[in-house]
C-alpha cells in the first residue's frame, strides 16, 4: 500500500470516485429490493427519481405473497437447499478423504492419477453436459410412487440428478489436496507410531488443521451449486424438483410485466447469498482469490 | 509395526478412501467426455424408435462447411441490378444442395453471398466471438480500475472491495432478470438516464429488441457482473509488487502516471496475462445471460456456441450434433487453456 500521505483534495476525489462506483455496483440490487414492497404502479412513477432505489412511498407485501402463492417459491427454495446441502456436505467428505489418500498415503500410481486429476480439471461442464444427460436419461433410478420404492428407468426429473453428479469433483480435490500436502508431515508420522489408523489420522490430525481449505470448498461447490442453472434446465423439465434457478427464470418468462413481483421473487433467492456474503465476506474473498490464482 | 503391513494396509485405505470419488468422477466425468467424442460421429437422438448409427465426420460436416457463390447482375431494364434469387440456385445446383446464406456484399457491382449448410451456427460461432472480443478488454479494464482504488491506501477500502465483488456471488439468473427490467425500452433506467443526461436528445433504445443493441447491452451487464472477480486476482497481484520500487520512484520524482506505466503495468505482467485468459474462457461459455434475456435474438443477434448447443442438443433432442457443438466449442478453448498453464507455470517459477 503507499505509503505517502495523500493530499486532503485528493482523497475526497478518491472517496467520491470511490462512492460512485459503488453505486453503479449497487444500484441494480436498490431497485430490486424496493420494487419488490411496491406495486407496479409506484415502481413506473417512482422511475422517474431517485425514488426508484428506496424503499419508499407505499408499500406493500402483496408481491411476495403472489411469489409464494403463483410461482411456488416456498417448494423451490426448500428443493435448492436440500440439493445445495447434500452436495456440499457430501461433496466435502468424498472429496477430502480422496485428497488424504492422495497427499498423504503412499502408494503404487499415485503419480498418474494425480495427472489424470489434472487433465480433469480443465474439461468445463459445458462440454460434458449434454452427454451426461444422455447418460442419467439412461441410468435406473429409484422413486416414491403409489406402491412405495418403485424403480424407474431414468434419473429425469428428480432431485438426486441435482445432487449425484456434483458430490465428486476434481477441483476440490485439488484444492485439498495442496493444503494437505503442505501439513507437516511428521504429525501423522508421529500418530502413526501410536498405533492410529489412516482414518484417525484423517479425522484427528488433517481435518483439525485444514479448517480454511474446507470452508474455502464450502463457499466454492455451495455457490457453483446454488446458482445452477444450465444443468437442472436440461434434466428437470417437471416442477416437482425444480430448483430456485429455474423456477426464478420461469416465474420471469410469465409474469414479465409484473415487475413487482419478479422482484419480489429475486430478493428472495438473493438475500440468503447475500447474508451469507456479509457474514463470511473475509472467506468469500479468500476463497475466489485462491481459486482464480490457482485453478 | 512392520513396514509390510503398513503398506498394504495404506493400499488398502487410499483406495477405499479415493473410491468414492474416483467412481464418481469416472462415471459423471471421464465417461461424459468420452461419449461427447464418440457421440459426435453417431446420429443419436435423446429419444428414437431407430438405433444410433456411426455417420462418420457428418456431424462436423454440416457444422463447419462454408462455401461461396458469385453472381453478376441479370438487367431487367428498369436500371436496377437483380440477381438471381438464392433460394432457386440452392434448389437446383447440386454443387450448393443444402446451403443457405450466411451473409452476402457487393463486390464491384457482383454480388458475393457466403453459403453455409448450418449459418445459424457459424453466426452463433460469430456471435460469440464478439461477445468475448467485447467483453474481456471492457471488464479487465474495469476490474484493474477498481483494484487500483481499493488499493489506494484509503480507509473504509475493504468495504468498498466487497461491495464491488458482491455482483460476483450473485447468480446470473438473477442478475439478467433484474437487469431485463433496467434495459426495458420504454421503462427502463437505462434509457431514463440516456435521456436525462442528453436531455432528451438520444432516443430510446430497444436494447434488447434491436439486433445491434442486443449484444452490447449483455456485454454490459456480463462485465458488471464479472469484474469484482477479476479485480480480486489483480489485487493479489498488485499487493506483491515491492513497496521499495514506488518509495524509489517517488524520491527520483516520478509522477503517479509514471509509476503506473513503468512500476505497477509490469509487475502485474504476468498476473494481466492470466486475468486476461480466465475471461476469455468464461467469455467463450456465455449462455445464462442469453437464454434469461434474448432466447437467442432478436432475429439470432446473441444466440452463442453453447446456446445453440443446447438448443440443438436438448431442445431438438439431436443429441449428436449438440455433443459435436460442445465439443467444437472445447477445441476452441484448449487453446486458452493450454495458454494459461503455461502461464500459471510461469508465474509460479517466478514465484520460487
Amino acid at each position: 500500500m503507499p505509503s505517502e500521505r495523500k493530499s486532503i483534495p485528493l482523497r475526497l476525489a478518491l472517496y467520491a470516485l470511490m462512492v460512485c462506483t459503488a453505486v453503479v455496483f449497487l444500484f441494480p440490487f436498490l431497485f430490486m429490493i424496493a420494487s419488490s414492497f411496491k406495486t407496479n404502479d409506484q415502481i413506473f412513477t417512482d422511475l422517474e427519481s431517485f425514488r426508484a432505489l428506496l424503499p419508499v412511498g407505499p408499500l406493500t407485501g402483496e408481491n411476495y405473497a403472489r411469489a409464494f402463492r403463483l410461482g411456488h417459491i416456498g417448494h423451490y427454495l426448500f428443493n435448492s437447499l436440500l440439493v445445495t446441502g447434500i452436495t456440499v456436505s457430501l461433496g466435502l467428505v468424498v472429496n477430502s478423504l480422496a485428497a488424504f489418500a492422495l497427499a498423504r498415503i503412499e502408494w503404487r500410481g499415485k503419480q498418474a492419477v494425480l495427472t489424470l486429476l489434472v487433465i480433469l480439471l480443465v474439461v468445463p461442464f459445458e462440454v460434458i453436459s449434454v452427454p451426461l444427460m444422455l447418460l442419467v436419461a439412461s441410468l435406473p433410478g429409484l422413486a416414491i410412487g403409489a406402491d412405495g420404492i418403485e424403480i424407474t428407468r431414468s434419473w429425469l426429473d428428480t432431485l438426486y440428478v441435482q445432487i449425484v453428479p456434483f458430490i465428486a469433483n476434481a477441483f476440490s480435490i485439488y484444492l485439498f489436496y495442496q493444503f494437505f500436502r503442505d501439513i507437516p508431515k511428521d504429525l501423522d508420522e508421529a500418530a502413526y507410531v501410536d498405533g492410529a489408523t489412516p482414518l484417525q489420522v484423517y479425522r484427528h490430525v488433517i481435518v483439525p488443521s485444514s479448517l480454511p481449505v474446507f470452508a474455502t470448498v464450502t463457499i466454492l461447490q455451495g455457490l457453483a451449486m446454488w446458482n445452477q442453472y444450465l444443468w437442472p434446465l436440461i434434466t428437470v423439465p417437471g416442477e416437482a424438483a425444480r430448483p430456485l434457478m429455474v423456477g426464478m427464470e420461469q416465474f420471469f418468462g410469465a409474469r414479465r410485466t409484473a415487475w413487482g413481483e419478479v422482484m419480489a421473487y429475486a430478493t428472495i433467492i438473493t438475500v440468503p447469498i447475500l447474508a451469507a456474503f456479509i457474514i463470511f465476506q473475509r472467506w468469500f474473498v479468500r476463497s475466489v482469490v485462491g481459486s482464480g490464482v490457482k485453478g | 509395526m512392520s513396514v509390510g503391513i503398513r503398506r498394504t494396509r495404506s493400499r488398502f485405505a487410499a483406495i477405499l478412501f479415493g473410491g468414492p470419488a474416483a467412481l464418481g468422477l469416472t462415471m459423471f466425468l471421464a465417461v461424459p467426455f468420452l461419449m461427447a467424442l464418440i457421440l459426435t460421429f453417431t446420429d443419436q437422438r435423446l429419444v428414437s424408435p431407430d438405433a444410433s448409427r456411426f455417420v462418420g465426420l457428418r456431424n462436423y460436416e454440416r457444422l463447419l462447411s462454408v462455401t461461396t457463390l458469385v453472381q453478376d447482375p441479370v438487367s431487367v431494364g428498369d436500371g436496377q441490378d437483380r440477381y438471381v434469387r438464392i433460394r432457386d440456385i440452392t434448389r437446383t445446383d447440386p454443387a450448393y444442395r443444402g446451403y443457405r446464406p450466411l451473409t452476402s456484399f457487393a463486390v464491384g457491382d457482383r454480388r458475393m453471398t457466403v453459403l453455409a449448410r448450418d449459418p445459424a451456427f457459424l453466426r452463433a460461432l460469430g456471435n460469440t466471438f464478439l461477445f468475448a472480443v467485447l467483453v474481456v478488454p471492457l471488464q479487465c479494464v474495469m476490474a484493474l480500475g477498481l483494484a487500483l482504488l481499493v488499493n489506494a491506501g484509503l480507509r473504509g477500502q475493504t468495504i468498498f472491495r466487497a461491495v464491488y465483488f458482491s455482483p460476483v456471488v450473485m447468480s446470473m439468473v438473477i442478475v439478467s432478470v433484474i437487469w431485463s427490467f433496467l434495459f426495458d425500452r420504454d421503462l427502463g433506467l437505462f434509457n431514463q438516464a440516456l435521456s436525462l443526461v442528453s436531455f432528451g436528445l438520444i432516443p430510446p433504445i430497444d436494447w434488447l429488441g434491436d439486433p445491434r443493441a442486443a449484444m452490447p447491452a449483455i456485454v454490459i451487464m456480463s462485465a458488471w457482473q464479472g469484474a469484482g472477480f477479476q479485480m480480486l486476482i489483480l489485487l493479489a497481484g498488485l499487493q506483491g509488487i515491492a513497496q521499495e520500487l514506488y518509495d524509489a520512484a517517488r524520491i527520483d520524482g516520478a509522477t503517479a502516471w509514471q509509476r503506473f506505466v513503468h512500476i505497477t503495468l509490469p509487475g502485474l505482467r504476468n498476473t494481466i496475462t492470466f486475468v486476461l485468459i480466465v475471461t476469455t474462457i468464461a467469455a467463450l461459455g456465455l449462455f445464462t445471460q442469453v437464454d434469461v434475456m434474448t432466447g437467442g435474438g432478436p432475429r439470432g443477434s446473441t444466440a452463442t456456441v453453447m446456446f445453440e448447443a443446447v438448443r440443438r442438443g436438448v431442445r431438438e433432442q439431436n443429441v449428436s450434433y449438440g455433443a459435436t457443438i460442445s465439443l467444437i466449442y472445447f477445441a476452441i478453448i484448449t487453446v486458452f487453456i493450454l495458454l494459461q498453464q503455461l502461464v500459471l507455470r510461469r508465474r509460479q517459477g517466478a514465484r520460487r
